[in-house]
Order: structure tokens, then sequence, then C-alpha cells
């Protein structure tokens, strides 16, 4: 199958080996991996301020760089969302919202991709640490993925995974949230994070590259020795 | 100015004129009745008497409420004049029923019947309430008493501890069986006060910590018959 | 300065940093949360119970009108009589001429939210009647002269110590540090409160249309008592309470408890009709309902969020959401606190002052999920966020996004703004750059790659 990679702006800026290891482990299943390099922001940030004038124009843009493109995935669940649920809102009642639509029926979130339309689940990676999957929010309550991640870590050779308490819990990122309201955000994160210390984990997996620069960002402040991962980088590891 | 009433209900038809988007529910509205569509996925009442009476039994006792399942009336009478005298009550008040009559007959203490315009602090004194009821709920644990048939709205209520006194033909399995009941019973004119009452009084207000008999009963006791 | 957004901000500040009360909130709920879940369990099919409850609300809310003229002209044939208020001061006139009618001595009053949001006690007091709180927690708050801090659990923020001392101080009794024994402190000092009063107010949890009864929902039965003692009755609540039929509360009634407490039911459901008829041995000679609006139809004349009048105030989305949990009930600075009330407060008091409470989420949609009544919050929340854009657009955000947009449209630009981003960070991160600063107070950023994915990409990273 031909796969468009959607790369969100900033793991294009700011942890594109999120990106390489998900056209790794695509292309290493045989499938041939484009990335259309007219792609930039999906138009979250504006839609969820608010700004849906401006987040409109970015998402029409969206669907013209991934048009005729037989299934587009993208390494992170919340703005994987973006284009499968708030797309078809935010272009309803426009000449875009039966493109929109289908756009959203061809979008996918990388683990979402594997294990339900590829129906893989091992890929053949090995990694062998012990880790705790951080669920973000967007992937799990507006895509509603819960067991693939899990599916695809429990396949991988010498890897142990270990829940959390507060595994639904929200990091407490929520874009400009994290930002704008940071006392409330650092709240979150601190009940977050002290979590995921007590699995005594090493690494904290996701499927969301937004939440680990937050919980990354914060273990790291804190002085803490677990490790933020991508999902798509720990089944790129053969090691 | 118009009045209150017809500027609100102006006020809603006109919002109204706009249609909400019918959500995306597996249940229609109107036919089948929500409350129908909704039945089967509720908590299980039992299909059974003896299923229903098997989970009433394991709803009172997460209830913390006490059951006493006896044969018969007699049985009925000397399991309440047991409970009496073990808790050292001195006085009961309950009202007038055939039912009642009996199974209150043994009572080694004062019983006090609730009439038109009792006096209130004497039923505050009283150390328990007996009444009937008009059902019990086996899904959820609930016992439903009214106005009319439990001796008005106080006296399941207001004194320290309530008895209520039923027979096995009064369980019904679900809610929606209960609220049929009522409306089949009382055609017309509801009594004023209906009350499903499930477990003894209890608040959680204090660090969420549960305690029971906040205001109400701080004991329940269910007398089965049959 | 005093609006209700700085006004927010420097309250969730203050309590988001308190780590010990945070704690003892999360602590407080745990219960909860293993209850709701064995409770959840005994459901067939959770899920489908939540479709059938909010039909029976989309059904009632999209046809009010009719409803609740159905419902008044049961209600009155019943012996009751209906008043309307289009706002809180007519509410509050209402109540205060059936007061004075009543020749009121003492009031008891049993949990209502809608008297909250009318701010009736206040109206009662100046007024000079004496009205006592009999919840266990209203009354504690009353106590405290602090509003709820959860609309169902409105003390749970304060420990028994408190507790114990404000009794001491307010009714002389000795300390403890015993729950059970401060309830029945509580319980001694209220019993004699319903006896004596002369007027009791309850709330409303639903009205019947087809019975005309309304049904109230609670733990502790002091509204059982309130509605059994005193001569008169008076039940405030917002047109929205109304249902089609009394089946309706056979689906109604269980979710309500197991969504908001973990419980299969309340401890008491009691569906009032009229005041004592001949055949009854007591209760009110009166019975009487305010049935009030205060901006409820604006919410109906919304038709994407209309659904936030499903509300059956079960607090569940409270329970689970992690804003409420870390900032706390009071820093809302609203009658109605979490996600239900960052929704309907902007269209209670106004989108311009009270936005803000759309914008403190993180969209987790944890609340969502949560609502027996389906409703969307989290989206809800975005939808606030867009019509206040439109409505209030600040300068600031309306530079900041589009000139993301401009850049974001030229994939060229985008890729050169981020190599310049990239090389320049460092620096950026030592200067005071709107909401990179906020975020590196208790953050790091990771290092900036030297070579971008697209970069990468074009010299064949990721194809084995
Ligand atoms: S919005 Fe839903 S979850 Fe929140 S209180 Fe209302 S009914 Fe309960």
């Amino acid at each position: 199958m031909r796969i468009s990679l959607f790369v969100p702006c900033f793991v294009d800026q700011l942890t594109p080996r999120v990106g390489v290891a998900a056209a790794e482990v695509l292309t290493r299943l045989g499938h041939e991996v484009e990335f259309r390099e007219a792609q930039t922001c999906c138009g979250q940030p504006s839609f969820n301020s608010g700004q849906w004038d401006v987040a409109r124009p970015a998402a029409v843009r969206a669907l013209e760089v991934f048009r005729g493109a037989e299934a587009v995935v993208g390494p992170s669940g919340s703005c994987v969302a973006m284009m499968r649920v708030f797309y078809p809102q935010l272009l309803e009642g426009t000449p875009h919202e039966a493109e929109a639509r289908d756009l959203a029926s061809r979008t996918f979130e990388f683990s979402e991709f594997l294990v339900r339309r590829l129906g893989v689940e091992d890929v053949g990676a090995r990694f062998a640490k012990k880790v705790t999957y951080h669920d973000g929010c967007h992937a799990l309550r507006e895509l509603r993925l819960k067991e693939e991640p899990r599916r695809l870590l429990r396949a991988v050779k010498g890897l142990e995974l270990v829940e959390t308490e507060e595994a639904e819990s929200c990091c407490g990122f929520g874009g400009l949230f994290s930002a704008k309201f940071p006392m409330i955000s650092t709240a979150m994160v601190q009940v977050k994070g002290g979590a995921l210390l007590r699995t005594g984990a090493d690494y904290v997996v996701s499927s969301d590259p937004s939440c680990l620069l937050q919980i990354g960002g914060w273990l790291s402040r804190e002085g803490k020795p677990v490790l933020p991962l991508h999902i798509a980088e720990v089944l790129a590891r053969r090691d | 100015m118009a009045d209150a009433r017809t500027d609100i209900l102006a006020r809603i038809r006109e919002a109204l004129k706009v249609k909400a988007p019918r959500p995306h529910l597996r249940a229609e509205p109107g036919d089948p009745s929500p409350s129908k569509a909704g039945r089967p996925w509720l908590p299980d009442g039992g299909e059974t008497r003896e299923a229903s009476l098997t989970i009433l039994a394991e709803q009172l006792a997460k209830l913390k409420a006490v059951l006493l399942r006896v044969p018969d009336r007699a049985a009925a009478a000397k399991a309440l004049a047991d409970l009496a005298g073990a808790k050292g009550w001195k006085r009961v008040a309950s009202h007038s029923d055939s039912l009642l009559e009996e199974v209150n007959a043994a009572l080694p203490c004062e019983v006090w019947p609730v009439s038109r315009d009792f006096d209130k602090r004497r039923l505050e004194a009283c150390d328990a309430g007996v009444t009937t009821c008009e059902c019990l709920v086996a899904q959820l644990g609930s016992a439903l008493v009214s106005s009319r048939s439990s001796g008005g709205r106080a006296l399941s209520i207001l004194p320290h501890a309530h008895v209520i006194v039923a027979t096995a033909d009064q369980v019904v399995p679900d809610l929606a069986d209960a609220l049929a009941k009522v409306r089949a019973g009382n055609g017309g004119e509801m009594p004023s006060m209906l009350s499903f009452i499930t477990g003894p009084s209890r608040t959680g207000d204090i660090e969420r910590i549960l305690v029971l008999g906040a205001h109400g009963p701080k004991e329940l006791h269910v007398i089965l018959i049959g | 300065m005093s609006d209700p957004k700085s006004i927010f901000l420097k309250d969730a500040a203050v309590t988001s940093a308190d780590a010990p009360q945070r704690a003892f909130i999360r602590k407080a709920l745990g219960g909860y949360y293993v209850n709701r879940d064995l409770q959840k369990a005994r459901y067939r099919d959770w899920e489908r119970a939540r479709d059938a409850a909010a039909m029976a609300k989309w059904s009632a809310v999209n046809d009010l009108a009719a409803n609740l003229e159905k419902f008044t002209a049961n209600f009155e044939r019943n012996g009751g009589k209906v008043h309307w208020a289009r706002d809180a001061a007519e509410a509050r006139e209402i109540i205060l001429r059936l007061v004075r009618q009543a020749g009121a001595k003492s009031i008891v009053k049993s949990k209502c939210m809608t008297s909250e949001e009318i701010h009736l006690n206040d109206a009662l007091e100046a007024e000079g009647f004496g009205v006592v709180e009999s919840d266990l927690g209203e009354f504690i708050q009353q106590l405290r002269k602090e509003p709820p801090y959860h609309f169902v659990f409105p003390c749970m923020h304060v420990k028994r110590e408190a507790i114990s001392e404000l009794f001491t101080q307010h009714l002389g009794t000795p300390p403890t540090d015993s729950p059970e024994e401060l309830t029945m402190i509580a319980r001694r000092h209220l019993r004699q409160m319903y006896v004596d009063a002369d007027v009791g107010i309850t709330g409303a949890n639903f009205l019947v249309a087809e019975t005309g009864q309304i049904s109230i929902t609670e733990n502790e039965g002091n509204a059982r008592l309130t509605a059994a003692l005193p001569r008169v009755h008076i039940a405030l609540s917002g047109i929205e309470k109304v249902v089609a039929s009394l089946d309706d509360l056979s689906v109604l009634l269980p979710m309500l408890a197991t969504a908001g407490a973990g419980q299969p039911m309340t401890c008491y459901n009691t569906f009032y009709s009229g005041p004592k008829r001949r055949d009854e041995p007591d209760g009110p000679e009166e019975f009487h309902l305010v049935l009030l609006d205060n901006s409820r139809t604006r919410i109906l004349a919304d038709p994407e969020q209309r659904d936030s009048l499903h509300c059956i105030r079960c607090g569940a989305c409270l329970n689970v959401c992690p804003i409420f949990k870390n900032i706390g009930g009071l820093a809302y600075g609203t009658t109605y606190q979490g996600p239900i009330g960052s929704v309907i407060t902007p269209h209670l008091r106004g989108l311009k002052q009270w936005n803000h409470l759309s914008g403190a989420s993180s969209l987790c949609g944890a609340c969502t999920d949560a609502c027996p009544v389906r409703i969307d919050l989290h989206h809800h929340l975005l939808h606030n966020r867009r019509n206040a854009a439109k409505e209030n657009p600040t300068w600031f955000d309306r530079i900041f996004h589009r000139s993301f947009l401009f850049v974001t449209s030229r994939p060229a630009l985008f890729s050169l703004g981020g190599k310049a981003f990239r090389a320049f960070l460092p620096l950026l991160k030592k200067l005071p750059v709107p909401y990179m600063s906020a975020w590196l107070k208790t953050r790091d950023l990771p290092e900036a790659p030297a070579v971008s994915f697209r970069d990468q990409w074009k010299k064949g990273a990721g194809r084995g």
C-alpha cells in the first residue's frame, strides 16, 4: 500500500526522529511511504483557540495536500483527531465538507493503522525495557484507541509493559492551554508524572508526541530518569 | 408587560424554532419510550420471583439494611418483638393497617398510632416507625412508601429506626415495574408523596466517609413475609 | 483588577499549587471511583442505558413548552401552585412574598443549587428571615460562610478538624475527629429546626409532565423532613428539569445515582404531588413551585449547545475532571463548578466575562465520557471559544494566529521559519517570549534538532 505520512508541524521541527521511525516501521512492513512536502500544520492550535476562521484555510490546505492519497497516517492521536473528527465540523456547510469527510475516512493514527487496517501486531521490534503507556486523550476519547498501542507493545520482544494508576488522566498538555494556564497544566502533569514514576518504568511511551513534550519536559525539569519515547520509536527499535 | 408564564413560554417557542440536530443515539424519541429503550440495559432485577428475592437480599445487605425473612404473620410479629426487645425500644410509632395490627400485636413496648394532626415532637421521640410499603424493588434494593399507605410523610423518616413490613408478593423486579404498579394502583390521584427508600439515611459529606443516619433513620429493617 | 478572569487566574494559581489539598481531594474521590465502577458493572449495558437517558432528556427539552404546560396543569390539578420567574430577581420576590404570607418565623431548606444561583439566602436574610441549610454539607458551608465547593459534595474540601472547630465555635460542642460524631452533632442540632420551621424550601431534580409530580433526590433525608414537617413547602426549579413521563425516571434515577455518587440509587427519591390530602395524616398545607428561566431559554436558543439543558446535576463530570481536581471548586467563582459550569456559565452570566473557563481546559474529554445524559461537554468548550473569538476578538489572538497561518500556508517559509526557530531556540528560551516563558517556568523543552524531518526526508531518511 502507498502510505502518505502526515507529520505534525512540531514533530517536523522538534522531534523529527518520530517521523523517521514511523516511516521506517511502515517501510519495513513492505509499504511504500511518501511524504508530501507541501504539508505544514493541520490548524489545530487555531481551532482550539476558537479561531475557526484561521483554522479553516489551514484545513482546506490539508485537504489539497492529501488529495488522492490512499491512506494518510500520522504518528499523533491529537493531529489525526483534528483531521478525522474536527475537519468535518469545521468545514460543515462549506463546499469542502464532503472532501473533509472523505479525508477523515482515509486518515489513521499510526498504531490504529497498524492494528486495525493492516492487521499487524508484531512488527518485529525488540526493546528489552520496562515501559508504561500513556494514553493521549485525543487517541483515547476522540479516536477510541486503547488496546491498539498496547497490543503492539506487548508484541515487542523483551519489552515489559506496566500499567499506570492514572492511565486515563490527562497529562495537562492541551495545546496552548499548557502555556495559557501553566499553573493548572503543571498541576496536572505532576499528578500524571507522579503516577508514571511509581510504575518504576524506564520509559513512558505514547502515541502522542505532544503529550510526550509535556511529560518529558516535566520529567526532565524534575531531574527524573524516566524518558519519553514515541511508540513509533519503540517499534523501530531492534536492539 | 405580559405575565412571566406567557413570556417564558414564548421565549421557549421562539428558541425551539431552530431544531437541534438529532443526536446519534441508539434510541428513538418517543417510541419506544426512552424508559422502555433503557430498561433492558439497566441492572438486572431477576426473571423469576426467586431470582428477584436473591437480588433484593444482596442489594439490601450492601446498603446496610437488615432483611428478616419470615414464613408468616405470626413469625413476623415475633421477629418485630424480638427486634424491639433487643434494641430496647420503648415506644414505636405505626399507622393503621390490618397487616400491621397483627405484626405489631406482640410488641413489648408502647405502640403509638399516628393519626390526623399528630404531635411532631412526640413522633420525633419515638424509637422506631413501623410501616407497610407499596412494593420492594429487587434491582436496586429500594422500598417504595407513600403518604397514603405508609402512614403519611414523617413516619418513615423522622424516628430513629424504620421497620418496613412487606409480603413476598410485593417484590417487583425493577423500577419500571414499581412505577407501573404505582400508576395502576393509584388511578387518577397519586398520593401526595411517594418515596423510594434505598437503605438507611446516609451522608458522605465529611471527607466522603460514609456515615449512616444523617437526618433520616439510622437503621432500616425489612421484615419480609413469605 | 477584579474581573472574573483575573480573579480566576489568581485563585487557580494558589489552589493548583496547594499539593496537600489536591491530594486530599483526590483521596476523597478515591472511594467514588471504586463504587461507581462496581455499580456500572451491574448495568447490562451502561452505554446503551446512557443513550436511553440522553434520549429521555432530548425529547423533553426539545418539546419543552408542551411539557411545561402539561406539567403545570397537572401540578395545579394536584393542588399545588406554580409561579413563573423570568430571572433571579423575580424568583426571589416570589419566594419572599410567599414566606411573608406564611408569616414565617423560621425557614428550613434542603440542598438546592438553583437557590444558590439566585442567591436566595442573602435575600431572605436581608428581610430578616432566618434560614437554615439542612443538608450536612450545605449546613457546614453556611456556617463557613462559603459557597458550595462541588454542587453535589458541597464541603468535600473541608477536613474533619476544621468541621469540629466550626461546630465547637457555633454549636458549642466538644471537639471530635470522628465523622460519625460530627454527623450526629449536626443531626441533633437540625432536628429541632425541622420541627419548629413553618416554611420548608427544597429544590427539584425532575418535574414529571405526565403526573404533575416533582421528584427530589437526596441521601440524608433532610429534604423529606423539609417537605414533611413545615406548614408550607416551596420548591424552586429550573424549567429544564421537566421530563415527559414517570417511566423516564426508571432510567434517570438509577443513572443519576451511579454516575454521580457510585450508588445503585440515591437513598431517597421522592415524588411530591400537591399538599397533604384529606386521607393523609401529615404534610404541608400549601405547596408552591417556582419555575425559573434565568437565561435557560438563551441556552435553548442555541441548538448546538441545547443538550447542556439535559444536565441532571449528577456531578460526574466534576468528579473526573482534572481541572476541577487540581484547582478545586471555589476557584471557578460560579454556582455550577466543573465542566458543566464552564459550559453554561458563559450563557448565564455573559460570554465576555466567563469565556476564560472554556479556555481553562485541556479538552481531555473525561467529562463527556462520564456524563450519563451524553452532553457533549468538552466540545461545547470549543464552541464557546469559537463564539467568544467571534464576538470579542482580542488583537493578540488575531495577530498571533493570522501570522501563524501566513507562515504555515507557505511550506518554504515554514521550513525557513522552523530553521530560524531551531537555531535561535537556546536564545529564545532566555527571552520573555509569550507562551514559551510560561511553559519554561516548570517544564523543559527538548534541544532543537539540527535537521527537521522534511530535510532528513529529502536525504532519504526513513526508507530503510
Ligand atoms: S453535565 Fe452530565 S455529568 Fe455533568 S453534572 Fe450534568 S449530567 Fe452530570
